[in-house]
């Protein structure tokens, strides 16, 4: 689950870390109103699941009211890398001295946290490790006995802060750290973290990602759940408690299991067509979950040909097929669907769906073939 | 040969009580494996069609004599039954749930690490361990794969592991061990774990191994394969045509910033002279042809 940055912020101030007073804003007249209230200077922030904000014009500095409004109305429906604006966070403007990069994340290779500092902030870290990799402080923690006093002073002496930086830029990072352990954070990411005029290091950006399976301890993450971006089509299924990616192509996929599901999105493609989405149904595939599944395809209208993919393992083939065959009966679907079913008691499976094929259902023995046929009903119905 | 279970491994089902335990429990009993205990502290002393259930792992095995475990517990109570497991002198660990907070799986897998390191544990969130004919701890269904080898399997993926295993049974091809390592972003057990027991154990002739995006696992096996391996290997991995930053259904499976992609595991592989199929059936044509080839040398 991504964060916006203000609920990264109410995130973060949970934890003690310094953040701005400020503002989330729907309408013009709420961001001036919001920017009355906390007194200008005032920065003006889009609100997107998305990098390069500044870059779009998306962050403005706003010293006067009518600063506020002019920005407000400029970034509201503004269109950052597909995203748009639709909310903006208003908040008191600081006085930057200097900038820096602090971060916590998991290392999948080390199976370690990974913490990174540097000195060289405000500007996007992966262009800092590839240019200038030796500033970045990396540490690699053990989550049994997580950071330490010790071990947060000597990485943050190793990052080369100036010395009036250091003593607050550690308490940050442990802060920090705490965070992204007992927040059940995959990512925590502050950039830029500044040191002011007066000396205070303080968290001017912050950037949050929760991890979805931690929600049995964190029910108030749900809240965070309703303001993810997604698609219609993607709302759809996720009401459905189902798996799925949107993707751009003209091929329906169905499969049970994520990885025949990426497989099924694969050979689609391999075939020379483009597959609509990744649809997972999960181990089983029952009457229910494939009635959901055919619906949120069925709502796609880029959508041209089906493509069902079950591999039957504890989930017998007989049972698939009869799935299938009820929940056709309980959707009107418009598009063309082919059938690749295999493993246990596929046979089984084949002749329970052998009477009900035609013109728009048929069975394919492969996946490949399945695939093929697919796409090539795909191409006929864009061509009608 | 199998690696890490065989038809004398005990195991113990936590959460045999519950429906999953249950149902997978007496499933891989009748498959034959030695289903020795389940535990439960509320409901010890009673059983579960003959499997006796005991308060605590600790007592379990003091009863049974029992090496490996079985998690059905959800995904709240998972860290603690991994600890417990280790504690109670379990040293193979089968943690079949999925959706554990990462944070748990760096914690437990750490802790094992340090205090309990001759403790092997697979997954979470995986489909378990298979070899065909003698043990099946896990959801894999056993009739799909044919015993006595000589093809090892190692991976990420459920469902593909199982067209993998039928794939070769339809082609006559045995499976010496199958191993589920999950989809997860701390799996107990890594493709070199596999890697390096199948290629210690002598029945195992070729490896299979499916893979998937996201993470660098492929990539760490690729270099693991060049430098260590004398048996060959074919490949498949998924996820050729995901967008980056989204996931593709486990967690794991996650493209971010161009690292992790499919393409970039598919180059390593094939550097370390692994035969990647661009589709499962192409990657089990690929084994055919290995088979075929050792068999006439």
């Amino acid at each position: 689950m991504d964060l916006f940055e203000y609920q990264g912020k109410q995130f973060f101030s949970e934890y003690g870390l310094p953040v701005s007073d400020g503002e989330i804003t729907f309408t013009v007249e709420e961001a001036v109103d919001a920017a009355q209230r906390l007194g200008t200077p005032v920065m003006v922030k889009a609100q997107v699941h998305t990098g390069g904000r500044g870059k779009a014009g998306g962050v403005k500095y706003a010293a006067t009211i009518e600063d506020v409004r002019e920005h407000a109305s400029n970034i509201f429906g503004l269109n950052i890398k597909d995203h748009v604006v639709k909310r903006i966070w208003i908040e008191k403007a600081s006085d930057i001295e200097e900038e820096y990069y602090a971060s916590f994340t998991l290392d999948r290779s080390a199976k370690k946290h990974l913490g990174m500092l540097s000195a060289e902030g405000g500007v996007e870290i992966e262009t800092v490790a590839e240019e200038n990799p030796e500033a970045i402080a990396k540490v690699w923690i053990d989550p049994t006995s997580g950071l330490t006093n010790e071990l947060a002073e000597s990485w943050v002496q190793s990052a080369n802060l100036p010395t009036q930086a250091v003593e607050g830029t550690v308490r940050i990072l442990l802060d920090l750290y705490q965070s992204y352990v007992k927040g059940d954070a995959d990512l925590v990411e502050i950039n830029p973290l500044i040191l002011t005029s007066a000396g205070d290091v303080h968290v001017l950006d912050a950037k949050v990602t929760l991890d979805g399976n931690s929600i049995f301890r964190h029910p108030e993450y749900a809240e965070f759940d309703k303001t993810q971006t997604r698609d219609e089509r993607e709302t759809a299924a996720h009401d459905r408690g189902l798996q799925y990616v949107g993707l751009d192509g003209a091929v329906g996929v169905i499969a049970n299991g994520a990885g025949l599901a990426m497989a099924t999105v694969d050979v689609v493609n391999q075939v020379g067509g483009a597959a609509a989405n990744f649809l997972d149904i999960g181990g089983g595939a029952n009457a229910e979950v494939m009635a959901g599944a055919l619906e949120v395809i069925n709502n796609d209208p880029e959508v041209k040909s089906i493509f069902i993919n079950i591999f039957g393992g504890i989930t017998r083939g007989e049972e698939v097929a009869n799935g299938i065959i009820e929940a056709l009966q309980n959707v009107d679907i418009e598009a063309p669907i082919v059938i690749r079913l295999d493993g246990t008691n596929a046979d089984e499976g084949k002749s329970i769906l052998q009477p009900h094929l035609s013109e728009t259902l048929l069975m394919a023995p492969t996946m490949l073939d399945a695939a093929q046929q697919a796409v090539d009903l795909a191409r006929k119905e864009n061509d009608k | 040969m199998s690696i890490f279970v065989d038809e004398n491994t005990k195991v113990i089902y936590q959460g045999l009580t519950g429906s999953q335990g249950r149902y997978y429990g007496l499933l891989n009993r009748d498959y034959g494996t030695k289903v020795v205990a389940g535990t439960n502290p509320k409901k010890a002393g009673e059983d579960v069609e003959g499997i006796p259930i005991y308060a605590n792992i600790k007592e379990a095995v003091a009863a049974t004599g029992a090496t490996a475990s079985c998690i059905f517990i959800p995904a709240a109570g998972v860290q603690s039954a991994v600890m417990e497991a280790a504690e109670g002198g379990i040293e193979f660990i089968v943690a079949i749930t999925e959706g554990v907070p990462a944070h748990d799986e760096a914690y437990f897998y750490n802790h094992l690490q340090n205090e309990f390191p001759h403790v092997q544990l697979l997954g979470p969130n995986c489909p378990g361990i298979i070899s065909p004919g003698k043990c099946n701890i896990g959801i894999t269904a056993g009739h799909i794969a044919k015993p006595g080898g000589p093809v090892g399997i190692v991976s990420r993926s459920g469902t593909l592991t199982y067209q993998a295993l039928y794939e070769l049974k339809e082609k006559g091809i045995g499976c010496t061990t199958c191993v589920g390592i999950g989809g997860d972003p701390v799996p107990g057990t890594s493709f070199i774990d596999c890697l390096k027991a199948f290629e210690e154990d002598p029945e195992t002739q070729a490896i299979m191994m499916i893979g998937e995006i996201g993470g660098s696992a492929e990539e760490e096996a690729a270099e693991f394969i060049a430098n260590n391996m004398t048996k060959p290997v074919s490949a498949y991995v998924a996820g050729v045509t995901a967008p980056p930053g989204k996931k593709m259904g486990h967690a794991g499976a996650i493209v971010s910033g161009g690292k992790g992609t499919a393409q970039a595991k598919m180059d390593a592989l094939r550097a370390a002279n692994v035969r990647v199929g661009l589709n499962p059936t192409e990657a089990g044509e690929h084994m055919v042809d290995i088979i075929a080839e050792l068999t006439n040398s």
